[in-house]
Order: C-alpha cells, then structure tokens, then sequence
C-alpha cells in the first residue's frame, strides 16, 4: 500500500441525490412554464426571466466575495430562487426594479441570515411582496398586466386586469350569485380552457397551468417534494371556495395559487419537516389564501398566506415532532 | 396499525453470495485483540515465550460483562503490546508466532451440560459473542432475569448490510447446525416460538430453512423486505412480530431472543466438539480485492494476510473497512486483525471510497423519512453544534442505532450519524 487509507464516519455509501442535482430538478420543472411563458406573454417575459436568474446569482457571488466566504453559487438554489421571482412578476415589469426584487430576495432575505437552509422565509415571495408594496404601480395596475389573446393562428396583446380581479372584485357585491357563476360568463374571466393554458392576465409564470402541473408532479415523481403540501393547500381553497360561495375552480386556476402550491411552499428551508407539519402549513396556506382574497384589500393572497406561514413554520415544527420509535414520553 | 419504520433502498452488492467458503491456511503470525465484545477488556492468562495451542485460554476476566478469549493457532505468544482498537478503544493484544501445526489443546472436550446453569456456563466458556456485529456476551443475553416471560427466538439472517454475504454462506453451508443450535437454545430456556428472518434476496437460504423448519412445530422463516436496516434489533423484532422494545429495555422485555444465525449455529459446534470460538467466516469484497470470496479465517489473522489469500489488491486501495458499508469502520491500514465480531473486510479503490464534502442542510427533511427509529436527524445536528443538551434529550437522541440511514440520503453530506453519536455523548456528560 503505498497511499495513505481514508479514514473516516460511516456511513461509507451514498446515494447521488445532492443539493445542486436537487435545485437543477427544480429548474428544470420549471422550464416549461418559462417556455410557455415566452409563447404567451413575448420575448419581454424570457428577457425578464434571465435578469432575475443573472442578478440572483451575481448578488449571492458578491456576497460570498465580499464576506469572504466560500462561494455558493454552485448549489444552484440561486438559479431557482431567480426563476421563481420572475415567475411572480408581470412580463413588462421593469428590469432595474427586478434587479432590486432579486437584491431582496438574495442579499437580504437570504444570505444575511446565513444562507442556503437558515432562511426563514421564501426569498423570492419576500422580494414580490417587497416590489408589491414598493412598486404598486408596476406590479399591481391592470395596466401593468397584459393579457394573451389568441385568434387568427397567433397571440396578440391587450393590458387589463388579472381575472381574479374581476372574479375578487365582482364578488363583494354579491356574495352568494358568484358560487353559481360559470366561468366565462362574467367580463374578463376567462372559461376552463383558457385558464389552463395561460389565455389570461397574471404574473408571467403563474397562468399556465399545464406547464406547472407538470413541473409539479415531475417533482414529485423525483421525490423532491412531497404531494402533502400542495394536495392539501390546493385541497384547503377548494372546500373554502366552496363553503364560502365562490366558483373553487376559478380560486385554483385564475390567480397565482398552482404555482405558489408546489413551487413556493414547498421551499425547504421554510415549510415544516415532518408529514403532520406540511399538512398543518399547507392548510393554513389555503385558509389565508382565501381569506386574503375573499375579505382583504388585495385580489392576490398566495403569497402573503405563504410568508405568514413561513413564519410560523418553527413553531409547526415545535408542535410537529416525531414520535420516536419505542421512545418514552420525557 | 403497523407503523412503517422507514430505512431505506440500498444497492446490494451480494456479489459474493454464491461463493462457496474457503479455509485460509494458518497464517505466519496471528494477533488477538484483549476485548472482542462489549463489555471489560480482558487480561491475559499466558506470558510472552509461552507455547500455545488450538483453543487454549488465552485471556479472561472477573467482570460480568466480559468473554474469555482463545488462541485460534498452536505457536509461541511473542509479545503482549498495547492496542489501539479500530473503534478508537485502547486494550492490548497477544501476538502469536505460529507454527503451522495446529495442534489442538487436550482440554478440548465437549461440555457437559444437563441443565441451563450448565448451558449458560458452557456458552459463557466457549467465548462467543453475537457475531452479526455488536459483539454482544451471548451468555449474558441467554440468561435474562425474566426467562419466564420469554417464548420467542428471533434468529438475525437479515444480513441486510450491502455486500456481506457470510450469513447467507452461514445459512446455506450450515443449516442443520443452525436448527440443531436453535434446538438447543429452545431446550435450555424453555422457548416454544422460532422465527428466522431473511430478507427476500436471499431466494437459496430462504428455500433451504424452509424445507429444514417444515413440519417442525412453532418454527417459521419469516421472509424480509430487503430494505436497510431489517436486521437491526428493534426493527427485526418489530418486522416480525410488531412488538415494540421500548426506551431503556431489553428484547427480553418483550418476551424475545434474537441471536445472529453464525452465533446459534456455532452454539451447536460447540456443544458436539468443545473448540470455542477461533475462527470466523468473513465477506472479502470491494474494488480493491482481485478475488472476492467468503473466507473462514483464524481470529487474529490481519486483514493483510487475508487479502493476499483473496489474490492481493487488484487496484491500491484507498479505504479499507471493517465490516459493511452502512455500519463498517474504516481503518487506517491493513495491520488489524479480524475480531470475533467481524464479518466483513471491504478493500475499496479511489473511486469507490466516499469522502463527503459537507454542505449547509437544506432542511430536505430526507434525514426524517429515511430514520428507521423515527427520530430527526437534522434538528439533532442543529442542536450538537449549538450544544442545546435539553434539546438532545427531546429528540431522544439515545435511541439512534447509528445506522447510517440519515447520511446515506442527506443531499448536504452531512456527517448525521458523527453528530448523532456526539450528541448521544454529550447527553451522558450530562448526568
């Protein structure tokens, strides 16, 4: 022998799975939505998409030089969390303002809390509720949104408002006619088709639904997340939908809630750990979600109910423990 | 409802399961490590320039918790130095020059036994451990205080270890010893329930207890979901008979014996012929070996010697194990000798030898889906590097049975099971 031995802790095996193979499965299940998003809403909206991305992954380099830590860019977490945050904004939504989104979600969010794991909230949902509040205009004008149209073969452009804000908006005033309403059959809200493959007013990426069901159940397939959150948050608004007298269909499919339901929540680092957890997060998810759109000022929900629970996910996880096997109550 | 215990898929690597055992010639030297258990290391009995032979006692102790220790060759004891065991316990070893005759102590007899006193004792004497890894006295785990609750012997044939293959060879080459030494056990402690568990990659061994259990009352081959770590205690109690060994207890408590298939196998051996425990079958495997086989090797024999008997190194090895992959230690050079409670000497090259290179958690939550005893990882690694002993303790980091599950699927590479057992050291620190 002439090379020293390794010596080292067992386990001495190990199966591929790594943080970095983990965040490009998350990229590439969102790739299709960024696809879909460039068809329906232009060239604008992959130029917006590659911005977030670049920004994203120079700010966490700089951080790294700056405090002179090794660099980190390698996990790719910063690739996702630049996709995710274009995916949450309208497609003509000014680069420099992106750019501050993404020095938000990075910089501030998290790696000032200590990186990749230890942030305590979603970075890319912080930077959109931060832009939401800081630049309403951009983010929250019906004339900030456009709305695909397609006819004669091609898609054409004409600004208006997301149909949840001809769905939240109608509503106020007549609470119970709404439950009976069928898609499409009020102004400015779109009919099934249209709603699932992204004919609609919205965020860039949260309109087409296929593409992100698709990403969706190819992470679960890849068991890189678990169906619990985004079953039972998806689940949560349909029944309060329902209860409540609103069209549970059009609450899934019109705003930002499939994306949010298996892109957003299911963030490591900020939802519960255990089974008992998820489905206590993704419940509360749900519940806010409708409660913000339904009773609050805002049309949009998804991402306030996630923050809000991001916040209580170290308390879930307080109440959430294992029961050890064979273990006696302390 | 049965719970599900979780563990996880690991590739199998049983290439050596059909290999059938060969017998290594005595070596030019042997070195038998004074603690080859759990429990007191013992002192020697003989002195350096003694002539030894075959089965003669070489150490012993007065403490409870302690087995004696044979010679496994005839020759003359050489030195009795210090030694640092691989698990990092320092004792001593008696290193004999052997003289390739073998020639076997006269003492050697078969015990009398006509009671369970007698059994207890002789098993006590013929120096056998649990050799599926703990090391475990079998005389002491034979003898429970509550016998009379006991009604089920569990025989350990999950080998669910990657790689290992010595119990299959155990259960295929021997099987007539395993029931005769099952027999055995059953008549002295007044056991009416057998069940011997495999797991399902084991078709031959399965088919074989089978027919040797069929038509015999009480007795069944419980067959296994290969699935790590089905042989680990608790879980191959509750895999085959949903009881559950709390905190604090024994498996006796529950009113079961479970016993590695080598050890009750080598309880009838030594009832017919009195040699105590001298050798052991162990797996060599890995990249690193040019011919891969199970190999009835001398106690003592190094891990050098048996190699160059399974053809030398076909590539230079970079880590050498002692034991499987999962559980196994890694030793720094080919100098140790195999102990009693070895099965497995695993030689791998560069590329098959696993250096992790930590990253921060991601808080994944694999860690908790993969731990067979439920525990969750990642908060105790959060809790040892923030030294929070209250928190270690309500995460019953006790419980951990360090097999490796949660570092095997941890995409960060962290060292869960390192930091596992320094929590549970830090919770003994504590009182």
């Amino acid at each position: 022998m002439k090379n020293k031995l390794l010596v080292v802790t067992s386990p001495h095996l190990k199966d591929p799975v790594t943080t970095s193979n983990i965040m490009l499965t998350v990229v590439v299940a969102l790739i299709p939505t960024a696809i879909a998003a460039t068809l329906l809403f232009g060239l604008r909206a992959l130029m917006l998409i590659c911005v977030c991305v670049a920004s994203c992954i120079i700010f966490e380099y700089l951080y790294d030089v700056l405090t002179k830590q090794p660099n980190t860019i390698s996990d790719c977490s910063a690739v996702v969390t630049g996709m995710l945050l274009a995916f949450n904004l309208p497609s003509t939504f000014p680069f420099w303002m992106a750019m501050v989104g993404c020095f938000v979600a990075i910089v501030i969010v998290k790696m000032l809390f200590g990186g990749i794991g230890k942030n305590f909230a979603n970075p890319a949902i912080t930077a959109r509720v931060v832009l939401l509040v800081s630049f309403s205009a951009a983010m929250g004008d019906a004339s900030a949104f456009v709305t695909p149209a397609f006819a004669d073969g091609k898609i054409s452009h004409i600004a208006g408002a997301t149909p949840l804000s001809a769905i939240n908006t109608t509503q106020v005033s007549g609470l119970g006619e709404i439950g009976n309403m069928a898609l499409g059959s009020v102004d400015g809200v779109p009919n099934v088709f249209e709603l699932l493959f992204g004919l609609r007013g919205g965020s860039l990426g949260e309109t087409c639904i296929i593409t992100l069901l698709i990403g969706g159940i190819y992470l679960i397939y890849k068991k890189v997340i678990s169906p619990i959150i985004p079953l039972t948050y998806i689940g949560t608004v349909f029944v309060m939908s329902w209860i409540l007298g609103v069209n549970p269909i059009s609450q899934i499919l019109a705003g930002g809630l499939v994306l949010g339901a298996f892109f957003m929540a299911t963030d490591y680092s900020t939802s519960p750990v255990t089974k008992k957890g998820k489905v206590i997060f993704a419940i509360g998810c749900g519940l806010l979600t409708i409660v913000i759109r339904l009773y609050g000022q805002y049309v949009e929900g998804v991402s306030f109910a996630i923050l809000l629970m991001n916040i209580l996910t170290p308390l879930i996880d307080r109440w959430t423990k294992t029961k050890p096997f064979g273990g006696l109550a302390k | 409802m049965k719970m599900n215990l979780n563990g996880v898929k690991v590739p199998h690597h049983k290439n050596t399961m059909n290999c059938e055992t060969v017998s290594m010639p005595v070596p030019a030297s042997v070195t038998i490590p004074l603690l080859q258990h759990m429990g007191a290391p013992c002192t020697p009995v003989v002195k350096v320039k003694d002539e030894v032979k075959v089965g003669q006692l070489l150490a012993d102790s007065d403490a409870f918790m302690s087995v004696p220790i044979h010679s496994s060759v005839s020759g003359t004891v050489t030195a009795i130095e210090d030694f640092i065991n691989p698990n990092g316990v320092r004792t001593q070893t008696i290193v004999i020059a052997c003289d390739g005759e073998q020639t076997v102590d006269e003492s050697i007899a078969p015990p009398v036994v006509e009671n369970r006193e007698d059994f207890i004792a002789a098993i006590r004497k013929s120096g056998l451990v649990g050799l599926g890894g703990a090391g475990f006295p079998t005389f002491i785990k034979l003898n429970p205080k509550n016998l009379d609750e006991v009604d089920t012997l569990i025989i350990n044939g999950a080998e669910c270890e990657p790689f290992i293959t010595a119990d299959n060879r155990e259960f295929l080459e021997n099987g007539e010893n395993v029931i005769k030494g099952i027999e055995l056990v059953c008549k002295y402690l007044g056991l009416k329930n057998v069940i011997i568990g495999i797991e399902d990659n084991k078709k031959e061994a399965i088919g074989k207890m089978q027919q040797l259990v069929s038509g015999k009352e009480g007795y069944r081959v419980a067959v296994l979901k290969s699935k790590y770590p089905q042989g680990a205690e608790k879980v191959l109690i509750y895999e085959t008979t949903g009881k559950v060994v709390k905190e604090g207890q024994l498996p006796a408590d529950q009113g079961v014996i479970v016993m590695n298939v080598s050890s009750v196998a080598f309880v009838a051996s030594y009832m017919e012929t009195g040699m105590p425990l001298i050798q052991k079958r162990v797996t060599v495997d890995g990249s690193a070996v040019a011919k891969p086989q199970n190999v009835l090797v001398p106690i003592g024999a190094k891990f050098e010697d048996i190699i160059a008997f399974c053809g030398g190194y076909a590539k230079e090895p970079r880590m050498i194990l002692m034991g499987g992959p999962m559980m196994g230690i890694a030793v720094p050079n080919d100098q140790y000798p195999v102990i009693k409670n070895n099965n497995a000497i695993l030689a791998f090259a560069e590329e098959d030898a696993l250096e992790r290179l930590e990253t921060p958690c991601i808080r994944c939550a694999r860690c908790v889906g993969a731990c067979p005893v439920h525990l969750m990882p990642a908060a105790i690694d959060k809790a040892v590097h923030g030294k929070n002993k209250e928190a270690l303790a309500s995460l019953k980091v006790n419980l951990c049975i360090e097999c490796g599950c949660c570092a095997y699927v941890c995409p960060a590479n962290r060292y869960l099971v390192l930091y596992n057992r320094m929590g549970k050291q830090m919770l003994r620190e504590k009182k």
